[in-house]
């Protein structure tokens, strides 16, 4: 049995720690709600963007649009948020493993825009190519940074060095639940499963014409969704922190119990111990 | 008095302006408009400019720089990308705004987006006139 000494030491420890864990607990419960309400406030802007690109597509038929057309480079470009730092669960985890094991990104092919240190490391250990690194955005995203890298993307695009973009990052569907998705940004899949007329009779007029307003909406639409991205994934990530620090600190507070039950067990044995050898010394002097 | 109809102006982080309203100017791609109600469906891309929302008890004016805008019969949605009231906006700020737009525009570098800086300074007036 392990002595009295070394059980009060690993308790001591672990009481550090889980008051560590506990104390990180709170603060991502505090982030956690901050970053949820951005999350849904910005979610009217993405869905009215995302109606009017769907009825601009389906009522256009066949457009012949750039960003309608895969582009000519077999490259391909994969937006990935995760976070900048760890103790999150196996959120970052799961974003890292969705895009190595996604056949439309094979390593070779893909170049990483990262947001976010540890998708970026553990990618970069999957044998990835880094193109970018944003990581100091998801500490604090603003619509702007979605932007800036719609920017560079779509230059990209229209040089011919990529191909497909694509977005990786984890969908906040509440505090428990997070799912890492990969959605294709461009180019654009027009057919549209639901593509009937029927729903809506008015006839929309476009001005200057579809094409050119497609080629001011499409940009809006990438970076609305980076950014409303960025929001989720923010939210995902306090969320999936709060998780596992919850079951941390329960953890700790098990494993505290079952060590006092040892320490008490060993202080009880060693006093009787103690005892015994006392009686028997006087027995002997006796 | 004019027919009424909803203005919605969403931004990515808030919903900006939600009322109804008698008449909304803005500037397009296509040039400056003036929307009442029961207008023909229309989208077009905005342009930045000065925003002047007409209200029931008179006009009120916003700073509109990029999105686009989505004309229904009863209802007018912008999506911008950003829109800022007077009071928002920070005077010192646009000036030095504008003065570095007109600085990059002049030095005629070939390293210098020509377009983004034109942008940049048509944003910068827009600001300066409307906090006025």
């Amino acid at each position: 049995m392990a002595s009295m000494r070394d059980i009060k030491r690993r308790r001591a420890s672990i009481q550090s720690t889980e008051q560590i864990t506990k104390a990180m607990k709170l603060v991502s419960t505090v982030k956690l709600q901050k970053s949820r309400e951005r999350a849904e406030e910005s979610a009217p802007y993405f869905d009215l963007m995302y109606d009017t690109i769907r009825s601009i597509l389906r009522r256009s038929g066949k457009l012949d649009h750039k960003y309608l057309k895969t582009g000519a480079s077999n490259k391909k470009a994969v937006v990935v948020i995760t976070s900048n730092r760890g103790l999150a669960g196996g959120y970052n985890n799961n974003i890292v493993r969705l895009v190595s094991q996604s056949e439309a990104l094979p390593a070779a092919d893909t170049y990483v825009y990262a947001i976010g240190r540890k998708g970026k490391d553990g990618l970069v250990r999957k044998g990835y190519t880094i193109k970018a690194d944003y990581s100091e955005v998801i500490n604090q995203p603003m619509y702007r940074d979605a932007s800036d890298i719609t920017y560079e993307l779509l230059d990209a695009f229209s040089r011919g060095k990529i191909g497909e973009i694509y977005l990786a990052y984890t969908f906040f569907k509440n505090t428990v639940v997070h799912v890492p998705k990969l959605v294709k940004l461009l180019p654009l899949d027009a057919s549209d499963p639901e593509n009937d007329l029927s729903h809506d009779e008015l006839m929309m007029n476009y001005e200057p014409n579809e094409d050119e307003v497609l080629s001011a909406i499409i940009p809006k639409y990438m970076s609305s969704l980076i950014y409303g991205g960025l929001l989720q994934a923010a939210a995902s990530e306090n969320g999936a922190r709060m998780t596992a620090m919850d079951s941390a600190t329960s953890n700790a507070e098990e494993m505290i119990e079952e060590l006092s039950l040892q320490y008490n067990q060993a202080r009880q044995s060693s006093i009787t111990q103690e005892l015994t050898e006392i009686i028997a010394g006087a027995n002997a002097i006796g | 008095m004019a027919e009424l109809f909803t203005l919605q102006i969403i931004t990515p982080d808030r919903i900006f302006y939600d009322q109804p309203v008698e008449m909304v100017e803005l500037t397009t791609t296509e040039g400056q408009m003036g929307i009442y109600a029961r207008h023909i469906p229309l989208t077009a891309v905005v342009s930045p400019g000065i925003l002047t929302i007409h209200q029931e008890d008179g006009p009120r004016e916003a700073a509109l720089m990029s999105g686009f805008i989505q004309v229904l019969p009863e209802k007018v949605t912008i999506l911008a990308e950003v829109a800022e009231w007077p009071e928002d906006i920070d005077e010192n700020r646009a000036k030095e705004a504008k003065a570095r737009a007109e600085r990059r525009l002049k030095s005629g570098s070939p390293e210098v987006d020509m377009a983004r800086a034109e942008m940049a300074l048509k944003r910068a007036i827009v600001r300066l006139e409307v906090s006025k």
